[in-house]
């Protein structure tokens, strides 16, 4: 990292908030994502807004790439460091600024975890419904950067339909507000909040976010049904979708998934079942009564073998933190992991999933499964032993096959955990090359020097600028060069 | 995660166990109470296992890693909320170990760590250092932080020295034999709470054998890394037990959470049989009593409204949630309420309050503050340090409420 940059830094923070010795790096080289490791040149700790966007000025100024963090659970590698760049940290920004009940709007600084938030505001009898597995500790800046899921973004949508106004400093230093506090507040112009919600950070950072709140459902009925075959379970889905019946949650765990994480939580979840359905239904009690009655018939029809329903709040809890491990919990089962994040038209689940298994055996790998059935977002994890030699490639291969699976089956390569690092090599498979320039031209009129989260999203994308357009052929013959 | 450890001690099973099960998924970030109060990755559970692998890699000196790794309070609040189940005691206690053989430490830090070994476990001797603990409060400016703050732990007052019987005989029809371990730094500053442990059992039907002769259980040297010193002491119990007994009763937290880490203690050891028998019979005073199943207690004539104080190392380390709440639910006119963010530690544990004053300060701050905000008369916990902590805290905001040992509480229950 060079010397004036730094100076500058060291003006802007005091040292205690400069990390700067390797012992303090290195445990930032990796997000959830150990994968990919790499040591920034620096962290810096702000605590407050100024701070922030006058360390994104220094960036732009001297051309210094820099990655926001907030407690770094990406799956996708999306807050991996940049070797010689800046790290910021932006967890000790966690003030919720503001809560509004008759608007029911709350707005919060970019690194308030996710479920704090519906924890403020639960005295109100309101939530914050995006509800990804790491809400515990995955911060609304990080949610905001990936358009976060969850499992009950089937029926109230991902972090987008969340997200009302917020205040951000671009790649190039300047502060501007998108939206407003009203939810008619975008009708003026274009989505601007939709454009920097899932930008991979790729257009600056967030500073002071509006959201949207939703007043708490007075009921909910919680069904587990237990499958002795994953595909009827994916049927299954197919089935609820197509009574009309739309649930707050479906999510579907394979053997392998249930076993891992009721070794976690002890969610009472059927050890014996090949697939495991959960359906949430949750609003109005006598709506969702009428409801229930007939998920209950739709999933009997289904051949479940075993049909349970979560008696009182505790057992809900624990059959949601079951869930919400799972990934985690496959730790227990093998040290090492891909998790992958696919999706596929909900109507074509069970085939999907019959060609993960066929892909599965030709691999000789382990895959465990684990979705939000819903919405067709699949979460194969392939189990692989990283001390033997050539698995990460082999593991990597299969995933790659899943992936071009989707797509082709007209689905995307990422629902949630978005691309990062991960699976920038997979963009062009969705996208054509106009398409990517859009992006790309995008990026550029935002953050001309492209520090922000530089070398994520785009393929091989060190430098995107040059490798886009290449050098000027007199560059390339050594006849010119640019500073 | 994948590492390239090579180590040739007998511990690098665990560590390396632990190392490969921890996939840095960072759930475990929300339970620390040190990342919570520092904020960075280094303070928390899942930077601290990555610092000990980098040192275990020789990607990093292990002295720079150290004074992260010693700002870990040991709570082991993230082992629940660890989906993959990572042991991360395990890993931290054979970690501590492995170091401390080859650790320089400044000249106060070696004299404060040799005081605590040699004084802490004895009762007797602990009770002369109480004593002239007196003279050096007026040398308290002149000193060292962490004597500053051990000087300060000291009541003002000793209660006098309280031999226990060496058995109290079940009344009624028996239920159940014990031995009760009494433990060394609780018996010398509130004998009183091994005695109504005792009594309370023996009421509820339990023969209570108090062996003469015990030391120390060797958990607080153990959580200092000084690991031959407290397998030798912990050795000196074993024969002591009587044979036929259901369980070894211990009423402070971390002696029963260390007793039940003996056989990674002792791994490689001679005696690990021993203090593997030893060691399955352990149990928390409170959870013996709760799969007991209490004789109905008189309880207060007037209602009282109590606060229960989860010790992390019965909370965390041991389980036990519901076990010492059950017991107080029996209790007629009592109103238990609940203490906010209850897991999260008070910055007692053990000899933290003296290694880290500052972050053990800010964490008794608000941990009085979470308490007083539940409201209570009465507060309990099963943990002499816990006590002492919220005791201090809760008088420096000058709400001298009466913080007792659970044991305390339930014996007053059939008195009154």
């Amino acid at each position: 990292m060079n010397r004036p940059f730094f100076e500058a830094l060291e003006k802007i923070y005091p040292t205690d908030r400069l990390l700067t010795r390797d012992v303090e790096l290195l445990p930032y080289e990796s997000d959830a994502l150990t994968a990919f490791q790499t040591k920034p040149g620096a962290v810096a700790l702000p605590v407050t807004e100024k701070e922030i966007i006058d360390t994104v000025r220094l960036c732009h100024r001297m051309k210094v790439p820099f990655v926001a963090r907030g407690s770094g659970t990406s799956l996708s590698g999306g807050s991996l460091p940049i070797a010689d760049g800046l790290m910021i940290g932006l967890n000790r920004l966690n003030r919720i600024k503001k809560i509004d009940p008759e608007q029911r709007i709350a707005v919060v600084e970019p690194g308030v975890i996710n479920l704090h938030i519906s924890e403020a505001v639960r005295q109100y009898g309101l939530y914050y419904a995006p509800d990804p597995s790491s809400q515990s500790v995955c911060t609304i800046g990080g949610n905001i950067a990936f358009n976060s899921g969850g499992a009950h973004c089937l029926k109230y949508g991902m972090t987008s339909n969340h997200v009302l106004g917020m205040k951000v400093v671009l790649g190039d230093g300047v502060v501007t507000q998108f939206g407003s506090e009203s939810i008619e507040g975008v009708g003026i112009g274009p989505d601007l909040v939709g454009l920097f919600v899932g930008s991979e950070g790729l257009f600056g950072i967030a500073l002071e976010i509006t959201l949207r709140l939703m007043p708490t459902p007075q009921l909910y009925r919680t069904v587990m049904a237990a499958y002795d075959n994953l595909g009827r379970a994916g049927d299954a889905v197919s089935m609820v979708v197509a009574s009309g019946l739309l649930p707050g949650a479906m999510e579907i765990m394979d053997r392998l998934a249930i076993k891992a994480a009721e070794a976690a939580v002890g969610a009472g979840y059927p050890l014996d079942a090949e697939a495991l359905l959960i359906v949430e239904l949750e609003g109005e009690a006598p709506q969702v009564e009428a409801e229930f009655a007939e998920l209950r018939g739709v999933i009997e029809e289904s051949g479940a073998f075993e049909i349970r329903e979560a008696k009182g709040e505790d057992e809900r809890a624990r059959i949601w933190q079951g869930r919400k491990s799972a990934f985690s919990a496959v730790g227990r089962l093998s040290p090492d992991y891909i998790v992958q994040d696919g999706v596929v038209p909900r109507s074509r689940l069970g085939e999907a999933l019959v060609k993960i298994g066929e892909l599965k055996a030709q691999y000789q790998l382990d895959v465990a499964n684990v979705f939000h059935a819903g919405d067709g977002n699949l979460h194969p994890l392939i189990l692989y032993n990283g001390r033997e030699p050539g698995a990460l490639e082999k593991a990597e291969a299969l995933a790659g096959e899943i992936l071009a699976m989707c797509v082709e089956l007209g689905g995307s390569i990422t629902g949630e955990h978005g691309v990062g690092m991960e699976k920038r090599e997979y963009l062009p498979t969705m996208f054509g090359p106009v398409e990517m320039e859009i992006m790309r031209d995008l990026r550029r009129a935002i953050d001309p020097e492209e520090i922000a989260n530089r070398g994520k999203m785009f393929p091989s994308g060190e430098a995107p600028a040059l490798q886009t357009h290449g050098m000027h052929p007199l560059e390339r013959q050594g006849v010119i060069s640019r500073e | 995660m994948r590492h390239q450890i090579k180590s040739d001690d007998p511990r690098a099973p665990e560590m390396t166990e632990a190392i490969e099960k921890c996939v840095h998924c960072g759930f475990c970030l929300a339970a620390c109470p040190t990342y919570k109060l520092l904020g960075e990755e280094m303070d928390s559970p899942r930077g601290r296992i990555y610092l000990m692998k980098g040192v275990l890699e020789d990607k990093i000196e292990a002295e720079e890693a150290q004074p992260f790794i010693d700002r870990c309070l040991g709570c082991m609040a993230c082992v629940p909320a660890c989906p993959s189940g990572v042991a991360y005691g395990d890993l931290l206690v054979s970690y501590r170990t492995l170091q401390e053989g080859s650790r320089l430490r400044p000249l106060s830090d070696g004299i404060a760590r040799r005081l605590i070994i040699e004084t802490l476990p004895y009762p007797q001797r602990f009770r002369l250092a109480m004593k002239s603990g007196k003279i050096g409060r007026t040398l308290q400016p002149f000193l060292p932080e962490a004597f500053a703050s051990m000087l300060n732990m000291l009541p003002d007052k000793l209660p006098p020295p309280s031999p226990l019987p060496p058995i109290l005989p079940a009344q009624g029809d028996r239920r159940g034999v014990v031995a009760l371990l009494s433990g060394c730094v609780q018996q010398a500053l509130a004998p009183q709470i091994n005695l109504a442990a005792a009594k309370l059992l023996s009421a509820n039907g339990v023969d209570v054998h108090i062996p003469a002769g015990q030391s120390c259980c060797g958990s607080i040297l153990l959580h200092i890394g000084a690991e031959s010193e407290a397998r030798q002491i912990a050795r000196r119990n074993f024969p002591l037990m009587p044979d036929d007994i259901d369980a070894i009763i211990t009423t402070a937290a971390g002696c029963g959470s260390g007793m039940k880490d003996y056989e990674l203690l002792f791994k490689g050891q001679t005696d690990l049989q021993k203090a593997s028998d030893f060691s399955s019979k352990v149990m928390d005073f409170s959870a013996y009593l709760a799969q007991l199943g209490l004789r109905k207690p008189r309880g207060f004539a007037a209602e009282r409204v109590v606060a229960y104080q989860d010790a992390c190392h019965l909370l965390h380390a041991q389980g036990l949630q519901s076990e010492p709440r059950d017991l107080l639910n029996q209790v007629p006119n009592l109103r238990l309420v609940d203490i906010p963010d209850a897991g999260m530690c008070c910055g007692s544990a053990g000899t933290y309050n003296l290694d880290q004053p500052a972050i053990a300060e800010e964490l008794g701050r608000q941990k009085a503050d979470a308490v007083l905000a539940a409201g209570p008369d009465t507060i309990v916990s099963g943990n002499i340090g816990c006590i002492t902590q919220l005791r201090k805290h809760l008088d420096l905001q000058g709400k001298h409420l009466p913080v007792m040992h659970i044991a305390e509480l339930l014996w007053a229950a059939y008195q009154s």
